[in-house]
């Protein structure tokens, strides 16, 4: 187990730079995931703590060890690949004995750390098939055994589970988790998908264009998005431009097009920033009062029922508030009577505590 | 820190440098520089007496040479293409039969083809005869010979390649876009011109490319069938044979440039964006035929090309069981036996030819082995500047006619070189040997590097990530994984090898005379019989090549070209 540092990495192919100046500690044991859109250089970084990629600059140390120009197979790291790369020459056995046999372990001793780590991922049945013949979802867990069975300081995950199925993908999920928290490894994770990170990680890294955006848990990277592409990339929030007018006791007041609104002076409704950048107003769907009368208070907003989109457990719904704005409202499902129809007049709030004002990224 | 990898391609390309270095591009070296030599002075006086008047039989050749290939298209065209569309686009009864038989001239190899079709349409032809006893005519009705034996050998040789170019071409197209085509009201008649044919060019053009270099550099045709006609190979063997090394050398030069021009057009050729993958390959989707006259009209043709296609085997079958002297000047042979079978077995002087040619073969196609999958290894998973250059240096003795590489051969190691380890080659043993492995090298590089590009790289780097040192990796887990797709190629070159002709009459000696000499010896002596059981002997090892590949690697036979 081991802590990773990675300090002032940039990574470049020829013109292209893939990871920026990027700065992250990764503590033992800790699920760490890696998320952003396609091409933000998640795979890169990745592949720079496995040893594919030397960075250009940087340098890449596991505990206070610099590993920056240490050979792959020198790095004692288990890295499951996004399309498993199993041996397909080798049954399941022989594929997860590989790097046991590498090591020269005992014929005795790689047979009970196989059939054990096989009993952890659910295959112990399937020990002596080709992996040829193995369901997605097996030949997942088979590359995952593969990794762990070498017992390594750290585990990488290339999104893992975007080749299977939904139902699949939901298992995986919590059986990953299982065996994490059960070899209580350090865990490398990268993936795209917003939800995956929300609910299996420790921290998470938001990356955009090659560059850390933000390092934090997952409910301070939801609840306290540093900027807007943070805020939009997780989860689905509403963004306002807006310019900064004055500061009444404990409120700051800004504006939006004719509109002042309101937010309580604390680091959870404003993120830092400098007077030159660009401000948005982010507020979360859920967190949007929504009612057909008149509310009291500060920023409320008139405005159209323009779309109801019904998912089951809640409804979405559109509200034009002027010609070219809508805000998107999430309200919980209360039974038939309460849903309301498109064309309505409503009222919507923003709550003062429930705003968050966020710089734009610089780019 | 990037030595680490950098030292290991470095590593892997020193044998192959050294190798296409010596045995590639140095003797192409050594051709130009005889070429532009006359009695061993500088000169350009090669060049301006093969363009000039002095000798216009070169001129006239060089002209031969591109028509006659320019009609192998044409007619190899017009009998592949539409008998892929057939077998691929109709089903009628015993259609997987007939496809599978279409391919079958590939089996057999072009020396022992050739004299299965003078013995089948020739003047003393058994079909000519047989048409002219059986409708009592006073001549032979038909026979073939120069330039129409040429041309007809060709197309039942080259066209399987338009033939397995168009039948994948058409397995590759997604029906949805001919059935959307015919849905927006198209006719069927358009939908096939506007939307079927557009997708099936790109392959037609390769096969067409390929066809026109391999009839440029067609050899065993031209040498039984040509008579006086003159085509550009066979120049170069008779330049050889008079003495006049410095001629052949320029008439090679000239053909390489032909050759050479080929290869690297082709490459642009399919290196461009290719359009038809554009959606996965859908299975075929064939129309049943229903109407009953239709489907036994295809059913007919599909006898009848069966019959025409097997014919040659069969005749080839039926000389190996002539006994010497019982076909001479009789219009059929008149007795039938096993008696050449058991000389080969037991006369060791017979099989003599026959075990040089298993040997040699072997050691070439062992070279060729390891070569090919360093080579192979190197082009597709390495990195490095110059990697086009290698590419295209690898596949030169591909595209090069089998005549200019047994020139090249001759020209550089007929003294002693550092290649040779300063012997002299020529004369020797060890150059037929040689010639084979330069000859079958491309083939096999080829056929790795489909496999290894279809290996993905991340399995090479989970062995890694493992622990696995890069060698390790290469054995336990490329090696085994590429093997099937490597040994299949590797025997696909080593049947070629031991019928390889052009190169062996060029190089052969009398202590390492392979088959293919040893049959044109007797057929020289009339030994029909002989001739055609060696010739059985590689239709036979090439049967069994194929079915290994098939049944034991699961490659498919049609991947061999
Ligand atoms: N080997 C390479 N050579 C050249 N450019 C590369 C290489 N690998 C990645 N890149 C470039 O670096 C950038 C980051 O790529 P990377 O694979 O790290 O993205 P990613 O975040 O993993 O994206 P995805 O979610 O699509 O996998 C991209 O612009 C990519 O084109
Ligand atoms: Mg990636």
């Amino acid at each position: 187990m081991s802590t990773v540092h990675l300090s002032q990495i940039t990574k470049q192919f020829g013109k292209v730079t893939a990871v920026k100046n990027l700065d992250l500690v990764i503590n033992e044991g800790e699920f760490f995931t890696f998320l952003g859109p396609s091409g933000c250089g998640k795979t890169t970084t990745l592949r720079m703590i496995a040893g594919f990629y030397y960075p250009t600059e940087g340098v890449v140390k596991f505990n206070e060890k610099d590993m920056t120009t240490v050979p792959p197979e020198k790095r004692n790291t288990g890295m499951v690949f996004q399309n498993y790369a199993l041996f397909p020459h080798m049954t399941v056995y022989e594929n997860v004995a590989f790097g046991l046999k590498v090591r020269k372990i005992s014929k005795k001793e790689t047979k009970q750390r196989v059939e054990s780590v096989l009993e952890k991922v659910r295959l112990k049945e399937y020990i002596n098939r080709q992996v040829s013949q193995l369901s997605g979802g097996q030949q997942q867990r088979v590359a995952l055994a593969r990794a762990l069975v070498i017992e390594p300081d750290i585990l990488l995950l290339d999104e893992p589970l975007s080749n299977l199925d939904a139902r699949l993908r939901d298992e995986m999920r919590a059986e990953l988790l299982r065996l994490q928290r059960e070899f209580g490894i350090t865990t490398v994770y990268v993936t795209h998908d917003q939800v995956e990170a929300l609910t299996m990680s420790d921290r998470i890294a938001v990356f955009n264009f090659g560059e850390c955006q933000q390092v934090g848990t997952p409910t301070e990277i939801y609840n306290k998005p540093v900027n807007d592409f943070v805020a939009q990339f997780i989860g689905e929030t509403n963004l306002l431009p807006i310019i900064y007018e004055k500061t009444i006791d404990s409120q700051r007041v800004y504006r939006y097009k004719e509109t002042s609104i309101y937010v309580n002076e604390s680091s959870h409704n404003i993120a830092k920033y400098q007077e030159t950048d660009e401000l948005y107003i982010s507020v979360r769907p859920e967190a949007v009062i929504i009612s057909e009368n008149k509310i009291e208070g500060n920023n409320v907003f008139e405005g159209v029922i323009d779309l109801v989109q019904f998912t089951g457990e809640s409804l979405h719904l559109l509200v034009k508030i002027d010609d070219n704005t809508t805000i998107r409202v999430t309200e919980l499902n209360q039974g038939i009577e309460s849903y309301k129809k498109e064309g309505t007049k409503v009222y919507v709030q923003l709550p003062e505590n429930r705003v968050r004002v966020v710089p734009k990224m610089k780019e | 820190m990037l030595n680490a990898e950098k030292r290991k391609t470095i590593f892997l390309l020193i044998p192959v440098v050294v190798i296409l270095t010596g045995y590639v591009l140095y003797p192409t070296f050594e051709t130009f520089l005889e070429s532009i030599k006359r009695n061993g002075v500088f000169s350009l006086q090669n060049y301006k007496d093969f363009f000039g008047a002095k000798s216009a039989a070169n001129f006239e050749a060089l002209w031969n040479s591109i028509w006659i290939s320019l009609l192998s298209v044409l007619f190899s065209a017009l009998i592949g293409i539409p008998l892929a569309y057939i077998f691929n686009r109709y089903d009628f009864p015993g259609r997987k039969f007939f496809s599978n038989i279409a391919i079958m001239p590939i089996v057999l190899p072009s020396l022992v083809g050739v004299i299965a079709f003078m013995f089948l349409y020739g003047e003393a032809g058994l079909v000519p005869n047989a048409i002219k006893d059986i409708f009592n005519l006073s001549e032979v009705p038909f026979s073939i010979g120069g330039i129409s034996g040429i041309l007809i050998v060709h197309a039942y040789t080259m066209y399987p390649y338009f033939y397995i170019t168009t039948s994948s071409a058409l397995n590759n197209i997604d029906p949805s876009m001919e059935e959307s085509a015919l849905s927006l009201g198209a006719s069927k008649f358009k939908v096939f011109w506007k939307v079927t044919f557009p997708l099936l060019t790109p392959g037609i053009v390769a096969a067409s490319l390929l066809v026109f270099m391999v009839s440029m550099a067609s050899f065993s045709a031209p040498f039984l069938l040509a008579g006086g006609f003159r085509v550009l190979s066979l120049q170069i063997y008779f330049s050889k044979i008079n003495g006049d090394l410095e001629m052949a050398a320029t008439q090679s030069v000239i053909l390489s440039i032909v050759s050479i021009s080929f290869l690297l057009f082709m490459r642009w050729y399919q290196g461009r964006k290719d359009y038809r993958m554009a959606s996965k390959g859908i299975g075929a989707h064939r129309s049943e035929v229903n109407n009953p006259f239709i489907k036994w009209t295809m059913v007919s043709i599909g006898i009848i090309a069966m019959i025409i296609l097997l014919l040659p085997h069969a005749t080839l079958l039926v000389l190996s069981l002539v006994p010497d002297g019982a076909w001479t000047w009789q219009t059929y042979p008149t007795a039938l036996g096993l008696e050449n079978f058991r000389l080969l077995f037991e006369d060791p002087h017979i099989w003599e030819p026959v075990r040089n040619s298993l040997f040699m073969a072997f050691i070439a196609c062992l070279g060729v082995l390891v070569f090919g999958v360093i080579t192979s290894y190197a082009l597709v998973k390495r990195s490095f500047i110059g990697k086009n250059l290698l590419d295209i240096l690898v596949m030169i003795p591909w595209a090069l006619p089998a005549t200019v590489v047994g020139m090249n051969l001759i020209l550089a190691f007929n003294k002693p070189s550092v290649f040779s380890f300063g012997n002299i080659l020529v004369g020797t043993f060890w150059i037929l040997p040689l010639a084979y492995f330069v000859r079958f090298l491309p083939l096999v590089v080829r056929s790795t590097n489909a496999v290894l590009e279809q290996l993905d790289d991340s399995i090479e780097e989970a062995a890694q990530n493992l622990g696995a040192k890069w060698f390790y990796t290469f054995r336990r887990v490329v090696i085994p994984i590429i093997l099937p797709g490597v040994l299949s190629g590797t025997l696909l070159a080593f049947v070629q090898a031991v019928g390889e002709f052009p190169t062996s009459v060029l190089l052969y000696t009398l202590g390492n005379r392979p088959i293919s000499i040893e049959i044109m010896n007797q057929l020289r002596m009339f030994n029909i019989g002989q001739a055609a059981a060696y010739g059985m002997i590689q239709v036979g090892l090439i049967a069994i090549v194929m079915f290994i590949s098939t049944r034991i690697f699961g490659v498919k036979a049609d991947k061999a070209l």
